[in-house]
């Protein structure tokens, strides 16, 4: 056993606490840190008289200040719709022909239509509108329903083939795979890639142009230029939303396509369906 | 001081300061937890939730399998950028039948509380198949597998009683008929009449993922589609008290 030193003169009171011979010089706490915790105290105690804290029987206590996130919330998006009231209800006003002329309306469409643009619209249609397979691109001059600010309005208010809206536009092309032989739409297939001058076959295009006449040209035009009424694309511009490939169109054609897009109007209000109209219309193929 | 006096007897004896320790513990747990089971507005009454449908649930699993929860979260803040990126914040009512809520905490990829019918069907598809194909910044791995993993809904009863237990209000007649109204929801010319009466007439009947198997991927599409839909806000007025 190891002699346990003795208490020097001018030591601190031990505790009294005595382990195996070791003992505890009864020290003051530093006065900065029972400071601290005596405020920390103080604090909790203020604290749970201003914000919501206690449990009670039906509810818990609101707190003096009446705070609450759903309140601060609810003030952010009020504030924030009151900033920008004059300029929606501007918006709203102009008929959307008249908006362009109005630079500084037209520049706020264009800028609070792009932030709509890259919220809901950029995860189909590309963050810069170029598109995706089966997503139309919005930069070029093919409109598959319409590109004046009247059909792009409609558009987005309502959709295209959803289940949502009423007015949503829609058409249905068939699946020729249950209507045509393998070979006519081989033909048909090869007379289409000859109307935007891809390599084809000369003589099943030649057969192809009889069965186009007969099943296709009702919707896409005699000439393939197609119709925006029912959403039928032009066949002749080169541009393809699913491929312009052999397989692509001999996939489109016996299996059809059915491109959904979700109607708006009950996601966002009319000053944001203007805003963004605006915003796509501008981007280079707006009529 | 006489009563830190006695403190020596717990300090000095383990068992003991294990036994006070535990009743420490529990007290401020008890204080913590107990009043959100008997508080009015833990869980503030709303139209329109209703128990997933059997495909839905599926695809829900689908969803725990595959692990979405790790970079997705279910769980809009009330806070100004996120309403206006991802719609009206989340009600505590809309996670009531998750077992186990998906809530989440991180997000590297975007919230999906109120996904289900933004996009179209076929992006989810195309989306799942190759992420990068729509969006091309995105780094989700490719789930195009599920497409190929067919489902039988054999099991799917067993799921939902097991949900049933720990509290979803699953009827007897809706456990009775899961396989069927399983295979209803993904096939628009089936009979669904059932699966409607059963579930609400907004449940969505599609070939999900567009081809004639029903498939994970019918599954899981079917469940995002769902997601944030269910509760009718046009009837409902945030108690700003929350």
């Amino acid at each position: 056993m190891s002699k346990t030193p003795d208490k020097q003169p001018g030591d601190p009171n031990t505790t009294g606490h005595s382990w195996d011979g070791i003992e505890e010089f009864d020290n003051p706490m530093p006065r900065w840190w029972l400071w601290t915790f005596y405020a920390c105290i103080f604090w909790g105690v203020i604290y749970t008289i201003m914000y919501p804290a206690w449990p009670l029987v039906q509810s818990a206590t609101a707190g003096v200040t009446g705070w609450s996130s759903r309140g601060e919330v609810q003030q952010d998006i009020v504030s924030f719709e009151e900033a920008n009231a004059p300029w929606n209800a501007r918006l709203v006003e102009t008929p959307l022909e008249e908006i362009s002329a109005d630079a500084e309306l037209q520049q706020y469409a264009v800028n609070s239509g792009g932030a709509v643009f890259r919220t809901w619209c950029a995860q189909c249609h590309g963050s810069g509108a170029q598109g995706a397979p089966g997503f139309p691109n919005l930069l070029d001059d093919a409109w598959l329903w319409g590109g004046s600010l009247e059909d792009i309005e409609f558009t987005i208010a309502h959709g295209i083939r959803n289940e949502e809206s009423d007015d949503a536009r829609y058409s249905e092309m068939p699946a020729f795979g249950e209507l045509l032989e393998k070979e006519e739409i081989a033909q048909v297939v090869q007379y289409v890639m000859s109307l935007t001058n891809a390599q084809s076959d000369d003589a099943a295009a030649q057969a192809g142009k009889v069965v186009f006449e007969d099943n296709c040209a009702a919707c896409h035009g005699e000439d393939g230029t197609g119709d925006v009424f029912q959403g039928a694309p032009n066949l002749t511009d080169a541009i393809w939303l699913y491929g312009g490939s052999q397989e692509a169109l001999t996939e489109t054609v016996t299996y059809s396509r059915f491109g959904v897009m979700p109607a708006w109007e009950n996601r966002l209000t009319d000053a944001q369906i203007r805003a963004v109209t605006a915003y796509v219309h501008q981007l280079g193929g707006g009529q | 001081m006489a009563i830190l006096d006695k403190h020596k007897i717990l300090e000095t004896n383990a068992t003991l300061l294990l036994v006070f320790s535990f009743l420490v513990v529990t007290i401020g747990g008890i204080v913590q937890i107990a009043p959100l089971f008997y508080l009015e507005n833990t869980i503030e009454k709303v139209e329109g939730m209703r128990p997933y449908t059997p495909l839905e649930m599926a695809g829900r699993e689908v969803y725990l399998r595959e692990g979405c929860y790790v970079c997705h979260s279910q769980m809009i803040r009330p806070m100004r950028d996120e309403v206006e990126r991802y719609g009206h914040y989340s009600l505590a009512a809309e996670s009531m039948y998750d077992h186990p809520f998906q809530w989440g905490s991180k997000r590297t990829g975007p919230d999906l509380a109120r996904v289900g019918g933004r996009y179209s069907d076929q992006w989810h598809v195309d989306h799942l198949r190759d992420p990068q194909s729509v969006v091309p910044e995105s780094v989700m791995p490719k789930y195009g597998f599920l497409e190929h993993r067919k489902l039988d809904g054999k099991y799917i009863g067993d799921i939902m009683k097991a949900n049933a237990v720990v509290g979803t209000p699953y009827t007897e007649e809706m456990l009775a008929n899961a396989e069927a109204d399983f295979r209803a929801q993904a096939d628009p010319d089936s009979d669904y009449d059932g699966l409607l009466e059963r579930y609400g007439d907004k449940v969505s009947v599609r070939n999900f993922d567009g081809q004639p198997e029903l498939t994970e991927a019918d599954a899981l599409v079917a469940y995002l589609q769902m997601l944030g839909t269910l509760v009718d806000f046009s009837t409902f007025t945030p108690d700003a008290s929350r």
